[in-house]
């Protein structure tokens, strides 16, 4: 049996973007948000080291030199446009979330206290500046509290544990959501002027990842099926230190509060990668310099594969208190005490900076052209304004779900007020109903974990920190058999109560068709940016290049790729140095 | 090494009953209990139903009784856990399926606690931040840290047998607003937990303290806040 639900307003998903743009639309419309999971449980609440924003309350500051750090740090395929709403905004977006009650930690005179974070500077890159916000090293999830604490004040309607299995598009104009309740295995069909897709990250394609099982790209994987097209996917953050093995992510702020990288030799490696900001430089470039000082065999360890995270000349006061968090996942995870030696550590396929395309309200791009799918917006990891071009800040992406998650929501209420709902048609929920049968009734026997971790695998080893020609096209070999294979493969469990290999089914589903647009979008772009490394291509090569791509599927399965420029401002691209 | 592992399984569609159903896998003694989960899910029995998500302990979704007390699943190693080890739901919620049980009754009692901060000032937006000082913010700071994973709620002897009580994490989240200095909702808080269901109710047995996943001193946070609403020492 479907149901059908009627909401002048659909948000999916309920981390940062998605309860800060309920926040707005809940205030003015009928306002329902869909999450499968309980929205304390999304990723937003594991982002730890802070948020950015110029209010110089330790240090002089100016937005215009954080939108600078950002337009340097994305290697100058943001667009300065989007970069500028953002850093401006920033100011008013983190003294917004402090009237919320947010738990800032604070300077001796009381006011929001900052510090310093990876290529953010003072003056164009003079030197590092304190800039971001923070509490503790909790930043991430206590952003989430406030955002729900607010939600729950205002009494924001939850459907939890739903699961997005599509979208109803009317003529090309959205008309909400097809969702499929966890808990009963009914398809519930959202009727929606207006629809927000805030949906994450899908870094759980990487066996080596700082993301959460569910992050799995569940929003882009339904709007590529849609044959809508998807932007810089090609752009993948390794964040420089995830627990060594797990993966798990080691805040950035361990450096800002003074932490040191050194390779098997004790050697202080950055100072030769980034002389001026040394361990503070962007994360792609500290990555890369680690896989280097492994490639070249000074890597740390019996088997020579680690780097060392080195907080033992740090204040033991300063990691207790303000890095307690991180000091915890050392002991609990790897046993090893940061206090007394170093951390092992190595990348871990952390952000997306590519995404579902949106201009600065939020609104879906249709094509690179730029026209819009009406009544369809999107914000947060799974959007792509693009404000973090070919590498995001540490800090920038608790900024943007902040920024792009209002604007959001205040769009979408200006549209639902203005437009008619559109008329969604009886048998709105068929292609998702016959995608869930076609899963439970297939003839295959293969599980579905071997699939995802043989996709794992081959992420890890050829599209992440370092690619090429030949591995790209064997990668993209093996995710075309994989899909094959997942085609033929089966669901054992049947039940309707909480059928979560069902589930765990689709999300392989959708990480399946994400890798496959990261992939291809990664082999076209011949050139190296940012988290784009093409070790066959190491340059970076403005004149052909200084574009996004946007790929999206054809309706006999191919990818076709489009271009769209870059929209520059004051900043003119340079070489990157730091 | 060989793991040997004891859950409790329930599946409302075919069982009357919970029973234990045993199973052997390996793994490394490094490895998290979710991670021993997550095999017997992907290479025995694709029907066990567990909630996961970030697991490294900071989602809240994977809150069991493992070996008999109130633990994380993702945040517990097989070298500290004796074998068997045996896993059961979180009691005092409605069972579902597994270790899924229905939250909403955990949710409905932290909601009954207005968690969020209330100010008499009119708000006239953004114009500066509150000033608080460093004192006043590591105030509440020990009770920021919830992550609403119910394991403290759901190992209180006085939440499993009386459901009016808000239970542990209800007054940790209350908490955290009573003794933030920029919040005028305290006594509001206090009335509500004065009352039937509210902080008296705790027979400090520590057990919430011992749970709590993020090493809040939860009895503590009970006690100040009991002491709050008897001597209004706010």
């Amino acid at each position: 049996m479907v149901q059908y639900h009627d909401y002048d307003a659909v948000i999916v998903g309920a981390g940062g973007a998605g309860l800060r743009a309920a926040l707005e639309a809940g205030k003015r419309v009928k306002t329902a948000v869909v999450s499968k999971l309980y929205p304390t449980r999304s990723h937003t609440g594991a982002a730890q080291g802070g948020m950015c924003a110029a209010l110089a309350n330790v240090e002089e500051d100016s937005w215009e030199w954080h939108a600078f750090d950002t337009v340097k740090g994305s290697d100058f395929l943001a667009d300065q446009d989007a970069v500028d709403v953002m850093c401006k905004e920033a100011v008013t977006s983190v003294l917004e979330l402090e009237r919320m009650g947010l738990p800032f930690n604070r300077t001796p005179e009381g006011k929001i206290d900052q510090r310093r974070f990876g290529g953010h500077t003072r003056n164009h890159g003079e030197e590092a500046v304190k800039r971001a916000c923070y509490a503790a090293d909790r930043t991430g999830h206590m952003i989430l509290q406030t955002l729900f604490q607010q939600c729950n004040k205002e009494g924001v309607e939850f459907f939890n544990e739903f699961f997005v299995v599509d979208l109803v598009l009317v003529d090309g104009v959205c008309g909400g959501i097809v969702a499929y309740e966890i808990a009963t295995g009914e398809l519930h069909v959202f009727r929606a002027k207006s629809t927000l897709f805030a949906t994450g990250g899908y870094g759980k394609m990487f066996k080596i990842t700082s993301n959460a099982h569910t992050l799995t790209g569940d929003g882009p994987g339904v709007v590529y099926r849609r044959g809508l097209p998807l932007e810089d996917m090609e752009f993948f953050q390794f964040h420089p230190t995830g627990l060594y093995r797990l993966g798990i992510l080691l805040s950035e702020a361990a450096r800002g509060e003074g932490g040191i990288l050194r390779n098997a030799d004790g050697e202080r490696f950055m100072e030769r990668y980034a002389p001026t900001i040394k361990d503070l430089a962007p994360r792609d470039m500290v990555s890369r310099a680690e896989f280097d000082e492994i490639r070249e065999g000074r890597g740390a360890g019996p088997d020579k594969d680690y780097i060392l995270l080195d907080l033992t000349d740090v204040d033991p006061e300063v990691v207790e208190t303000k890095l307690p968090d991180i000091t915890e996942f050392s002991r609990t995870y790897l046993d090893v005490d940061p206090l007394k030696e170093g951390v092992p550590i190595t990348p871990t396929a952390h952000y997306a900076m590519g995404g579902i395309p949106t201009n600065v309200t939020a609104e879906v791009l249709r094509s690179h052209h730029g026209d819009i799918v009406e009544g369809f917006y999107a914000a947060g990891e799974c959007a792509c304004v693009s404000v973090h071009g070919a590498n995001r800040l540490g800090t920038n992406s608790l900024l943007d779900i902040v920024v792009f998650g209002r604007r959001g929501g205040l769009a979408m209420a200006e549209h639902a007020s203005t437009h008619k709902q559109p008329a969604v048609p009886d048998d709105a929920h068929a292609g998702a109903e016959k995608w869930i049968r076609s899963l439970l009734k297939g003839s295959g026997e293969e599980p579905t974990h071997k699939i995802r971790h043989e996709l794992q695998d081959i992420m890890w080893d050829k599209v992440s920190v370092s690619r090429d020609d030949e591995g790209l096209s064997h990668a993209l070999e093996a995710i075309a058999g994989l899909k094959k294979r997942f085609a033929n493969s089966r669901v054992r469990d049947q039940a309707k109560i909480f059928n979560t290999e069902l589930v765990e089914h689709m999300e392989l589903g959708y990480l399946l068709d994400m890798a496959e647009a990261l992939t291809a979008s990664a082999h076209a772009r011949t050139e190296s940016r940012g988290g784009h490394y093409r070790a066959d291509h190491q340059m970076r090569e403005d004149d052909h290049w200084l574009k996004h791509t946007f790929i999206r599927k054809t309706d006999d399965g191919d990818t076709e790729l489009g271009y769209k420029d870059v929209t520059l401002g004051r900043y003119e691209p340079v070489e990157r140095k730091y | 090494m060989e793991v040997k592992l004891r859950l409790l399984r329930f599946n409302p569609e075919t069982d009357d009953e919970a029973h234990f159903e045993d199973y052997t896998i390996d793994a490394d003694p490094m490895d998290r209990l979710l991670d021993c989960l997550h095999v017997v899910k992907w290479e025995h029995d694709g029907s066990l139903a567990l909630r996961r998500s970030c697991g490294h302990g900071i989602c809240g979704s994977d809150a069991m009784v493992i070996n008999g007390v109130n633990r994380l699943a993702c945040k517990v190693l097989i070298k500290d856990l004796p074998q068997p080890i045996t896993v059961e739901p979180i009691r005092g919620l409605p069972l579902i399926k597994d270790f899924i049980v229905d939250m909403e009754p955990f949710f409905a009692g932290y909601r009954a606690v207005k968690p969020w901060l209330i100010t008499d000032e009119h708000d006239h937006g953004p114009a500066r931040e509150r000033i608080q000082s460093p004192k006043d913010r590591a105030r509440y700071d020990d009770t920021t840290k919830c992550i609403l994973c119910a394991a403290c709620t759901t190992s209180c002897p006085i939440y499993w047998s009386d459901g009016s009580y808000v239970g542990p994490a209800a007054i940790v989240n209350a908490h955290r607003f009573i003794f933030d200095s920029r919040d005028a909702g305290g006594k509001e808080r206090l009335d509500i937990l004065s009352g039937k269901g509210g902080v008296f109710k705790c027979r400090t047995a520590f057990n919430c303290t011992d749970a709590c996943p993020r090493g809040i001193k939860v009895t503590l946070a009970i006690q100040e806040v009991k002491r709050a609403a008897l001597y209004d020492s706010l």
